[in-house]
């Protein structure tokens, strides 16, 4: 038997009637006391969501911006210390290996934050290109790799009241200027919050609310939760888990590697052709196949649909044409807590996209047509700080974590 | 809602079904606490047509919540004489009340002796422990 990992906050999700289960071999609240009403906090007041099963990895050196560019399909050389960029990390194929977040700490300093379940499969990959680097390299290779997953927590606070909630924690006035001037996809450094110090606070989050993702030491965790939990509980701040993360994610049109994404769902087929810079001036793994892909057009494409009904159209699920000939399958389904109805994500043969043919599925005998939607499906408002309209930031736009 | 509620005037089927008997003949059927809770956010109910006819242990329906569809079964046979509408809209119902407002059918009871042979709270509350 396999024994699942807990984060620091495990005893804090028992404490609040954490439904526990496993997620990625990690023993996590899938809710508290029910997925729509924790969707529905995080979309009307405030949600806390633990995502310490993340992985963070440090990518440090003289050769690090280099060393990413060659992995990463989005480009990074733009980046200035604060920022956050969004981008797939793919395999030679144009598959996706996971998706993920790059943080500019200082030149030659990047901040990875990994999916969990993708830790392993990660760090096997960045560790082999990284030896491959170094032979190549006749000098030496300046950059180092270093997982710090084990001693990082991340507490997510995401809703329209999540910034009044983590400004009334900042130390100070000049604390509580810098969390107010922060935009999205920018973060700050060395931050303190309730008392913790918080190496990064950034304006970023998998709701599409506006909030914060706080990165602590493991040990402040459970203090930081509960000093979160007494400020906002007043202004609606209620414990949200993974269901109510799934939910929301999908609401907001952001994909979930292993759905969305995958090694056989690539970047451009998932409709993320603004993550791929093939423009940009260096090579990276997947450029050539993903050239192949946007010059041919994916064959499938995602799509996300509506269903005008209440039942849930399931992931597996297949979705054929009126004569019953196959035209893909349901990636994610659920149930819009916002709409009431369900809404989803299907991968679609593309010329049966483009010459609009009926998407029909099965629940239980019944015909279900997908009305394809272009995400979101619910309107979303303005997320980060500092002067209004300036969401040219929307290119660092973030689907999945 | 104490999700280890069993009222003492029910009775209970080993698929999680509490049934109200009714001087009048007929018997009401619903998810018990335990159930519910067990589901999760209740989103959709299907339920058969009035006037349907249900053989004790029959799927007479489905419940789903966010995470999965289970199948209902008849605790005791009948005939669907009325079923709860109000739960097209507001399935949570279910959750909310499982033994009140979230009630899911109600049924002329066709053998007056099948409602006996099932659990009593005492006997269900063994049951799930």
């Amino acid at each position: 038997m396999s024994i699942l990992k807990r984060t620091p906050l495990f005893d804090f999700h028992v404490a609040h009637g954490g439904r526990m289960v496993d997620f990625a071999g990690w023993e996590m609240p899938v809710q508290y006391r029910s997925i729509l009403d924790e969707h529905k906090a995080v979309r009307h007041a405030a949600g806390l969501f633990d995502v310490s099963h993340m992985g963070e990895v440090e990518v440090r050196g003289a050769g690090a911006l280099a060393f990413l560019q060659s992995l990463l399909t989005n480009d990074l050389a733009q980046m200035t210390p604060g920022r956050i960029v969004y981008s797939p990390m793919c395999s030679e194929t144009g598959g996706v290996i996971d998706d993920l977040l790059v943080h500019l700490r200082a030149p030659g300093d990047y901040l990875l934050c990994i999916n969990a379940g993708n830790i392993d499969r990660d760090l096997a990959w960045l560790r082999a290109h990284h030896a491959a680097a170094a032979r190549a390299a006749p000098g030496g290779l300046d950059v180092t790799l270093a997982d710090r997953s084990a001693d990082t927590a991340l507490i997510a606070i995401q809703g329209p009241r999540a910034a009044e909630i983590v400004r009334a924690l900042a130390a100070g006035p000049a604390e509580a200027a810098a969390l107010d001037a922060l935009k999205y996809y920018h973060f700050a450094a060395g931050l303190t919050i309730a008392g913790v110090p918080c190496p990064i606070v950034a304006r970023t989050g998998y709701t599409g609310e506006d909030g914060f993702e706080l990165y602590h030491r493991t040990e402040d965790a459970p203090r930081l939760a509960a000093a979160l939990l007494a400020a906002g509980a007043p202004l609606g701040l209620e414990p949200a888990g993974l269901g109510a993360r799934d939910s929301l994610r999908l609401e907001a049109g952001f994909p979930l590697h292993g759905h969305e994404l995958s090694e056989t769902i690539s970047p451009l087929a998932a409709g993320l052709a603004w993550t791929v810079k093939l423009k940009k001036n260096s090579d990276f793994h997947g450029r050539a196949a993903l050239e192949r892909e946007a010059r041919d057009g994916p064959a499938r494409r995602v799509v996300f649909f509506k269903t005008g009904d209440r039942r849930i159209v399931r992931a597996g699920a297949a979705v054929n044409d009126e004569a019953g000939a196959p035209l893909g399958a349901v990636l994610s389904g659920t149930l819009s807590p916002i709409l009431g109805e369900a809404i989803g994500s299907a991968l679609i043969d593309a010329a049966a996209l483009k010459a609009g043919r009926a998407l029909l599925t099965d629940i239980r005998g019944a015909k279900i047509t997908l009305r394809p939607v272009k995400p979101p499906f619910v309107e979303l408002k303005k997320r980060g700080g500092g002067e209004a309209g300036k969401q040219k930031d929307r290119e660092a736009e973030k689907p999945g974590d | 809602m104490n999700n280890s509620d069993i009222p003492a005037d029910l009775k209970y089927a080993k698929s999680h079904e509490w049934v109200r008997t009714g001087a009048d003949g007929t018997a009401t059927i619903g998810i018990t606490a335990y159930a519910q809770n067990s589901l999760g956010d209740i989103t959709y109910v299907q339920l058969p047509q009035p006037g349907a006819m249900l053989k004790a242990g029959d799927a007479f329906g489905v419940v789903e919540s966010v995470k999965a569809a289970s199948d209902l079964y008849a605790p005791i046979s009948g005939t669907v004489v009325e079923v709860n509408t109000g739960l097209d809209s507001a399935p949570e119902k279910v959750n909310q009340a499982p033994y009140g407002e979230g009630w899911l059918l109600k049924l002329k009871i066709a053998r007056p002796a099948e409602p006996d042979a099932l659990l009593d709270a005492a006997g269900y509350a063994a049951l799930i422990g």
